[in-house]
């Protein structure tokens, strides 16, 4: 038993491959829907280098240099395989920068699908093979065999729980919503309800988004905020085990931007919080080894890390968004008939969740976060270029002799 | 206030405007003295409109006048050119000699027709002067110049003017453009519209051929308004072809009157659709509303529109719209498809990529109706009293 206070730092990494402004006069004639120009907002390679430069290069250097100056420095990250595919054709510096972090044994990969899908809730079966491939390529380029899952967008529920202790993994993660934790705080490991041998993490979304969303707003009344005085309220809380600290990677320079001083911020968390011999660092599989589950908490209905709602309504809450999805995964068998890879590594591209969440209207009208990260001028769009991709999907499963209905 | 046309005796969106934009001034306690060319029952009671010219409002309210300032067409649809000219000037003295005997803070004129009339009471009264630009003369003249006198008049007006209102950004870089008018001297208050209930959709509709055809599967497309060249209904058209090539089950229905008319038809003809594109006249009440009920997408492709207020009728009647983004209702109006008006590849796009998807309709009309509900003339009027109450107190500064 481990009594000291332990900051659970978890990053996320991903990438879409966006969707090019692909016409219905594009269907059936040209199937290259993630190539869009460079100068385009949908430019894939384009987005990935601004983001190496701006986000990863420079966020992977101060990391690394934590990591020789502090021995107890250590962290968790999750890599989807459509960055890293991306990673491997347009910025490879990127990609080394990462097996190095890794390669330091004190970075620990979490697993999830390759494709960043939403397929736990439509097939099963095309879940478990994007898991499979997600391990894989992990293997592949960092050598070592994830043991905590993730799902896409944290989007966990007790089946959720119950499939992942099926598959060995020792832990999940997932947003530490309050409806889900009651009376509970998200600083101690968790037991998924119906589960023996598997712990929860919950993320503590509250000095996540202190970081994540507000770290640069001025008007908020903690600016500046600084790694003295945020280190000094997490040694502050009582009644806790471990911090659970989950965010997207790119919050460090892409999110909130390097004169933000966010940099800075990150440079000087660990010598401030390892002042006190009591605090440390730990891994996602570290903390749920040294610490046994306190309680057991049960999610019946899905919850995910995104919006107010932390449902799934910022990817599947409209109509457009709904008939997108269902006719993607209405393609499930039919597609695997084909036998043909390029054709079904196109459709697995297009069940990346970004697709579904650009289609988002809730608050297209007050000009919010999710127009900001759409390369699309609206929603709507974002729809007709997936539908006209779909449907050139539809056209290349009939060439192959099938019927498909729709 | 110098108009020159209300409801129920208008011919477009001008009189429209006006009629609602001093309905949410007098709301916020303004005193308008409405001064228009003809004398007719309006049922007006939050101004006092005044006929500047004791004559009856046919001699003065046909088919688009306002807009079409080389043209002036009687109900029987004779057309004469000169008419609008004596009128214009009948106007300017009948409206300046009744300026003399009242007291005004400011005076407010609404498009060309009524600048000559302003120029000359600023010159009496010295009354700050602000001209409230619906159109220029370049946008009702489509790709040509215009009327030389016309744009003489626009032009004098603006340079003399103490402030000039565009209903639009789109409005406010033409009057730069056209008239060199320095830009600080231009302020943008869009038009809004006053929201109706959402219209039901009863068994009938005078549309009854579309209406069967929609039963097997078929699509309308419509344009509702003038058939002039600023409504770049042309490309429409090509856009129409290239659409029935994808999805043949598509109608398009063309609602309006103008010197385009022989054009269009006999376009639609060469590009060997005449059977899809239905051309039906100008209409009114029940017709006009059952054009947009028939819809399943409104288009406005228009070369250049100040504001453009159909796209926003249409949401009364559950029909999603696709604008030029070369219109003022396009700076406003986010739940709508949005294209410029030359590029047909895209309009053909959007138009052949929206009918096929009723998911991506059904927001459309969900969302902008959402957009639609809360819409209102209350912070243009806000906008407008804060101007009136500087030009005031600069007024009463100089004296």
């Amino acid at each position: 038993m481990n009594n000291k206070k332990s900051i659970v730092l978890y990053l996320h990494v991903h990438q879409p491959f966006r969707i090019r402004h692909y016409t219905v006069f594009d269907t059936a004639i040209n199937s290259d829907y993630f190539d869009s120009s460079y100068d385009s907002k949908a430019s894939n390679e384009a987005v990935l280098k601004k983001v190496t430069s701006k986000s990863y290069i420079p966020t992977n250097t101060i990391l690394l240099r934590l990591l020789n100056r502090y021995p107890e420095f250590r962290f968790s990250i999750s890599i989807t395989g459509t960055i890293l595919e991306q990673m491997e054709r347009w910025a490879p510096e990127a990609l080394r920068s990462f097996q190095e972090l890794v390669a330091t044994g004190r970075v620990e990969i979490v697993a999830e699908t390759y494709h960043h899908s939403l397929a736990f809730f439509y097939s099963m079966s095309e879940f478990e093979t994007q898991v499979q491939m997600h391990h894989e390529k992990i293997y592949e380029l960092f050598g070592v065999k994830p043991q905590v899952f993730r799902n896409t967008e944290l989007a966990y529920n007790n089946d959720l729980a119950r499939w992942a202790e099926s598959k060995n993994y020792k832990g999940i993660l997932a947003e530490g919503w309050d409806p889900v934790l009651g009376w509970r705080n998200p600083n101690f490991v968790y037991k998924p309800a119906g589960t023996n041998n598997i712990a929860l993490l919950l993320k503590n979304y509250k000095l996540s988004d202190d970081l994540a969303f507000r770290f640069s707003d001025r008007n908020w009344s903690e600016w500046p905020l600084t790694a003295n005085k945020y280190s000094h309220w997490l040694s502050e809380i009582n009644d806790v085990n471990n911090i659970n600290l989950f965010m997207d990677y790119e919050t460090f320079g892409e999110h909130q931007w390097a004169d933000s001083g966010i940099f800075d911020f990150l440079e000087h968390l660990p010598g401030e919080w390892l002042q006190n011999s009591n605090h440390d660092f730990k891994t996602v599989s570290e903390v749920i080894e040294s610490s046994p589950p306190v309680d057991e908490i049960s999610v019946e209905d899905t919850v995910t890390w995104a919006d107010t709602e932390r449902d799934l309504s910022a990817w599947l809450g409209n109509p457009m968004q709904n008939a997108a999805i269902n006719n993607l995964y209405s393609l499930t068998e039919k597609i695997h008939e084909t036998n043909d890879l390029s054709l079904i590594e196109d459709w697995r591209k297009l069940q990346t969740s970004d697709h579904f969440y650009y289609m988002c209207t809730k608050y297209f009208n007050d000009g919010d976060i999710h127009a900001y990260f759409s390369p699309y001028d609206s929603p709507y769009e974002a729809h007709i270029n997936f539908m006209n991709a779909y449907r050139d999907i539809v056209y290349r499963i009939t060439n192959h002799g099938l019927d498909v209905d729709g | 206030m110098l108009g020159w046309e209300l409801p129920p005796h208008n011919s477009g969106g001008l009189g429209v405007a006006c009629y609602q934009l001093c309905k949410s001034l007098a709301e916020n306690n303004m005193d308008i003295d409405f001064i228009v060319p003809y004398e007719a029952d309006h049922s007006i009671d939050f101004m006092n409109v005044i006929p500047a010219i004791p004559q009856g409002v046919e001699s003065i309210v046909k088919s688009g006048i306002a807009y079409d300032s080389y043209k002036f067409t009687y109900e029987n649809g004779q057309t004469e050119n000169l008419n609008i000219i004596d009128q214009y000037h009948a106007y300017s003295i009948a409206a300046s000699k009744i300026a003399e005997n009242r007291y005004f803070d400011v005076l407010h004129a609404h498009d060309w027709l009524t600048f000559r009339a302003a120029l000359l009471i600023k010159q009496k009264t010295n009354c700050p002067l602000i001209l409230h630009v619906h159109s220029v003369e370049s946008d009702r003249a489509g790709t040509i110049d215009g009327n030389p006198m016309v744009k003489e008049i626009e032009e004098t007006a603006m340079l003399m003017a103490d402030e000039i209102i565009a209903v639009s950004n789109h409005t406010k870089r033409k009057i730069i453009a056209d008239y060199s008018i320095p830009e600080d001297k231009i302020k943008v208050v869009h038009n809004s519209i006053d929201v109706v209930i959402r219209y039901e959709n009863n068994d009938f509709n005078s549309y009854q051929f579309l209406r069967n055809m929609k039963t097997k599967g078929y699509k309308v497309v419509a344009n509702i308004g003038r058939l002039t060249v600023q409504k770049g209904l042309p490309n429409f058209l090509r856009s129409a072809r290239r659409v029935i090539d994808v999805y043949p089950k598509t109608y398009f229905l063309i609602v309006g009157s103008g010197e385009q008319y022989q054009e269009l038809v006999d376009l639609s003809a060469e590009l060997g659709i005449s059977d899809k594109v239905i051309f039906t006249e100008f209409q009114r009440g029940q017709k006009w509303r059952d054009a947009f009920k028939v819809a399943d997408l409104f288009v406005m492709p228009s070369v250049s529109e100040p504001f453009g207020l159909t796209p926003l009728e249409a949401i009364a009647f559950g029909t999603p719209s696709l604008v030029s983004k070369q219109s003022g209702v396009s700076e406003v109006f986010k739940n709508c498809l949005k294209v410029d008006f030359w590029d047909i590849d895209e309009m053909s796009n959007l138009i052949a990529s929206a009918i096929s998807s009723d998911s991506l309709l059904k927001e459309l009309r969900d969302r902008a109706y959402d957009e639609y509900r809360v819409m209102s003339w209350q912070d243009s009027s806000n906008k407008l009293v804060e101007l009136y109450r500087r030009h005031k107190t600069l007024a009463e500064a100089a004296r």
